[in-house]
């Protein structure tokens, strides 16, 4: 680094930023706090201390075993995920190192599919799936999470693809490489950053939807977003146990994220970076 | 003969994917289409046939369409506004050296990972709950009398809820795109004695429009379809203060179960998503080209 | 490399994809029936869930798969499920709404094959009214409740005043303005001012009853144009302002629990199942000052209380119809009762659907309010709700498949009254309008 930082202005930088992140991260923190707390405690006014009980967590857990729908969603996430990849990549491949006038349209096109609202489709969708069996099945509800993120994962890996210099895909075919060289040995290596992050965007999409992954499972196929719904509103008050089904909801996502943020971040760029 | 043999093989690597989307899209719209003539109410089928524009009409004179595009509107603007401008202030600060930048951009991009249901159950429980909140025991300790979020400002309190989980994805798009703003002219501008307003404005600003663009795009694709904030939250009251188009859908689809009606909102939902697309590609969709 | 495995216990869709390093198998159950039961998340069904190895070991041949969703997600899926045969659900937990409608439809079983030591006859007759179509019960009530007034002894005896068993809306009001005292943060009265036909409109619509007023005359006229309407709203929104607390309009049964039990209601016309989280020492810091009384009325001969029960019902697409009922009939008998009151005491007991259980003298000493609750069951009546006659099955709902939307439109407008956003007169007016327009798509009127 070329410039000198004065000290002061790391110092002013970083209490600012801490403050900013803590502000941001305060609902997510609270809702952990207050799932050790007792139900007592949690409707008791602002408390940053609980006692460390594990009751909510274990009441929790009697109700509704965390187990199956934490599986679940690792599935239906996952799942959709790579089976987005296996359709998205070589049409994000092709769209971007062999572009047409129309490229940009299909993809426009493609954006647009997500438009349409769930809600005004779920009975059509609902009498399809029943017709076909799918209700209930994993392998339904991942094909659907797998087609509503298709339009977003082609987007992003195509803006990724697009960086790639086409020189050096030039270069491989002058040395004579094949066409499964090519793709192997020269853009495997340089598309991977930008797949990785798509997978993990989308994984995160996917773990997160809470339209069908609720209306088209019943027990079999029901992830976590069905197993919040059955603490959500009850009759009384129970923040405590709430808090403890939202933090058991959120923390795989959440650790997931945390730990490959950093590729994450790499590909997440929708080719804004130049 | 090398291009006619590629864009062949283009072709061929594109059709999967195109053809999906396209069952995807036309099945459900055709049958949406289809509905949207129809009276259908599954509850009381007595009366289900073919009913011209009816359902386009009712859903038209319904008192609530004008407030839901209204809301509709006002939830997209806001919470781009906020989350564009509050994303370069946080992608600025973060790009800042500091002690724990790690740490810092983690607890940053945390509210992205959150389910939109379990953040608007936080939200309107642990936080701006009237009696129990945070916000009304901060209010308390300063001795006013605790707002009412959802009742007194409904729409303010959804639009906080969604920007707060748009708001992580903003920033870390601003900050990848702000970070590989070239640091040899960043400091080259420095040397010329340009302040840091100038170099935000001439610099920085015109180098962020990629990136402005692309979460312009993406979220508004994502924000036209908010509903779980404000099914959990306000149920879309009161009255219709926070009723927006794909809660009206909601409404009429499953309350109501005027699946007729609820076709015909969502054919109106997607011309107007179409209409704010155009809109936004007008207005920023040249970036992408550069 | 992730690798995953797709098993669907669905005999049409075994289906393996990407097979690889790891696989997740899920044994399939042999030969056991499985059935699937929806129910709602409140603290009696729970528990019903953690009994449920009762009937199990009666039963080995059944297993039982749970599904437990709040209210609303709950009543969405279901009603989708059984308007579009969906056949997911083997039992669905429904309220005394959807009974009469689905059974109409014919979507329902009739219970019929309860077992021969199953006790109809002590079903009480309220609530059994509710769950019957032309004789024939399509529902077992598992859970019942009405309402009545909640009230702080302490608080009424500061203001002079004595709560008789049986008050009127006019002692109601003088009460609540009485107790009212802004400068220690208590209201004299809580009511639900949230949107939504289960919630604001579930009060006001049995409060109206009180009032004569009625949601639809014998030809399905809407009634909001009527002066019993007008008076029910005006003595609502004035007595709300008056002496309710702030914010009123998004408060439903929560809200007003959490401000009752940090004592700064005077009053709280609510569930009568809110009575045992009141008296319960552990949440409530008034838990021993708290008195109960019927549902007011204006001396026209209905009181202002309502009447529902969670029952468990069985769709007719099931192919497992018996051990359906098996379940059913063990999960709303009376051995189910003295069940729970074994293992988790008589005060947990699921309240509201036997007569027998208010004579048991252990009962009535868990819970001191077991009369009054009885008291308010028996003075609601599903089948003649109103004061004038009215074409419809239902006190604070109205059973038909529009009432919803329509009464949670209502809802809307009625709580934008009480925040002061409309005046009570373009809320009657608008009800009036959405009210007409319903009922002439659903064919009711011309």
């Amino acid at each position: 680094m070329a410039r000198k930082i004065s000290n002061r202005h790391k110092t002013v930088a970083t209490i600012a930023a801490w403050l900013v992140a803590f502000l941001i991260f305060f609902p997510i923190l609270y809702t952990i706090i207050t799932s050790f707390k007792s139900e007592t405690e949690a409707i008791a006014g602002f408390n940053l201390i609980p006692s460390w009980t594990l009751e909510s967590y274990s009441e929790v857990q009697s109700q509704y075993n965390y187990f199956k729908p934490f599986m679940n969603s690792v599935i239906i996430s996952i799942g959709s995920t790579i089976l987005a990849l296996i359709v998205a990549v070589p049409a994000a491949w092709a769209m971007a190192f062999t572009p047409t006038k129309r490229t940009k349209d299909v993809l426009m096109w493609m954006l647009s599919t997500k438009m349409m609202p769930a809600v005004a489709v779920l009975f059509p969708i609902y009498l399809i799936f029943r017709d076909l069996g799918l209700l209930d099945s994993r392998v339904g509800i991942t094909v659907m999470l797998m087609l509503i993120n298709l339009p977003i994962v082609i987007w992003m890996l195509y803006t990724y693809f697009r960086e790639i210099p086409v020189e050096i895909l030039e270069a491989a075919r002058m040395d004579g490489a094949g066409l499964w060289q090519e793709i192997w040995h020269v853009l495997t290596p340089m598309a991977v950053p930008g797949i990785a992050s798509t997978m993990l965007l989308n994984i995160i999409l996917a773990w997160n939807e809470a339209f069908w992954t609720i209306r088209l499972t019943t027990t079999n196929a029901a992830p976590l977003t069905a197993f919040i719904s059955a603490f959500s509103s009850p009759q009384g008050l129970f923040w405590a146990k709430l808090s403890a089904a939202s933090t058991l909801a959120i923390a795989p996502i959440l650790i997931m994220g945390w730990f490959s943020q950093r590729q994450l971040v790499r590909g997440l760029t929708f080719g804004a970076v130049k | 003969m090398a291009t006619k043999h590629s864009s062949s093989l283009a072709r061929f690597m594109i059709a999967p994917a195109v053809l999906l989307l396209l069952v995807w899209m036309i099945v459900p719209l055709s049958m949406t289409l289809w509905f949207s003539f129809q009276q259908y109410n599954p509850l009381n089928p007595i009366r289900d046939g073919f009913i011209g524009f009816s359902n386009y009409l009712l859903f038209f004179n319904n008192p609530a369409f004008i407030a839901s595009i209204i809301n509709t509107l006002a939830i997209v603007v806001s919470v781009l506004l906020i989350t564009v401008i509050g994303g370069i202030f946080l992608a600025l600060l973060l790009d800042q050296p500091m002690w724990g930048q790690g740490i810092v951009r983690i607890l940053v991009i945390s509210p992205f990972f959150v389910m939109p249901p379990v953040a608007a159950l936080v939200w309107k429980n642990m936080i701006m709950h009237p009696g129990y909140g945070v916000f009304a025991d901060i209010a308390r300790f300063f001795g006013f009398q605790p707002i009412d979020w959802f009742a007194q400002y409904p729409l303010f309190s959804i639009i906080l809820i969604v920007a707060w989980q748009w708001l992580p994805f903003a920033t870390l798009i601003l900050l990848t795109s702000l970070q590989s703003l070239d640091s040899e002219q960043r400091e080259a501008a420095e040397m010329d004695g340009a302040g840091f307003v100038n170099r935000f404005i001439y610099l920085t600003l015109p180098h962020l429009a990629r990136a402005i663009t692309v979460v312009v795009l993406i979220q508004t694709i994502f924000l036209l379809a908010v509903y779980a904030e404000i099914l959990v939250t306000t149920n879309g009251g009161p009255g219709y203060a926070s009723t927006n188009l794909p809660f009206l859908v909601y409404q009429k689809a499953l309350l109501e179960y005027k699946i007729g009606q609820a076709s015909a909102g969502g054919i109106i939902a997607v011309i107007l998503a179409n209409i704010v697309a155009f809109f936004v590609m007008r207005a920023v969709g040249k970036n992408l080209d550069r | 490399m992730l690798a995953i495995l797709f098993w669907e216990e669905d005999m049409r869709f075994k289906t393996f994809l990407l097979g690889g390093c790891s696989a997740l198998m899920l044994a399939s159950m042999a030969n056991a029936e499985t059935i699937t039961i929806a129910t709602v998340n409140n603290g009696d069904m729970i528990r019903m869930q953690k009994l449920a190895d009762d009937f199990t070991t009666k039963n080995p041949d059944i297993q039982l798969n749970w599904v437990t969703l709040e209210e609303n997600v709950l009543r969405e899926r279901v009603t989708t499920d059984i308007a579009t045969k969906g056949g997911q659900y083997d039992v669905m937990t429904i309220g005394t709404y959807e009974v009469p409608i689905w059974a109409k439809q014919q979507w329902l079983l009739p219970l019929d094959n309860l077992g021969a030591d199953y006790d109809v006859a002590d079903i009480i007759p309220a609530i059994a009214g509710g769950l019957s179509v032309d004789g024939k019960l399509y529902a077992a009530p598992f859970y019942g409740e009405s309402s009545f007034v909640m009230y702080r002894k302490d608080l009424m005896e500061k203001a002079g005043l004595t709560m008789p068993d049986a008050p009127t809306w006019e002692f109601i009001g003088e009460a609540a303005r009485k107790m009212t005292d802004r400068a220690n943060d208590i209201n004299g009265i809580c009511l639900r001012g949230k949107a939504g036909w289960g919630e604001n409109m579930a009060f006001l619509t049995a409060m109206s009853n009180s009032f004569g007023a009625r949601w639809f005359d014998e030809e399905w006229k809407p009634q909001f144009d009527q002066p019993e309407w007008k008076n029910t709203l005006e003595t609502y929104v004035k007595l709300m302002n008056d002496a309710g607390p702030q914010g009123a309009s998004s408060n439903g049964f929560n809200e007003n629990l959490a401000l009752f039990q940090q004592g700064k209601c005077g009053m709280w016309i609510d569930a009568t199942v809110a009575a045992s989280f009141v008296s319960n020492p552990k949440d409530s810091t008034v838990a021993d000052k708290v008195g109960y009384a019927l549902a007011p009325d204006n001396g026209l001969g209905k009181r202002g209380n309502w009447l529902w029960a969670w029952s468990l019902a069985i769709p007719a697409g099931t192919q497992k119809a018996d051990a359906a009922q098996k379940f059913v009939s063990w999960a709303t008998d009376k051995a189910y009762l003295d069940l729970v009151a074994s293992k988790e005491g008589w005060a947990n007991v699921p309240p509201g659907t036997r007569t027998s259980l208010y004579e048991n003298a252990e009962y009535q000493k868990a819970a001191p309010f077991a009369k009054m609750t009885l008291d308010s069951i028996n003075s609601a009546d599903p089948t003649k709700p109103t004061v004038k006659p009215v074409p419809y099955v239902g006190v604070q709902f109205v059973a038909i498949p529009e009432f919803q939307g329509l009464g949670t439109t209502v809802g809307q407008l009625f709580s934008a009254a009480l925040a002061g956003q409309m005046s009570v007169d373009d809320a009657l007016k608008q009800a009036q309008d959405a009210a007409t327009s319903t009922m002439q798509e659903g064919g009711y009127i011309q």
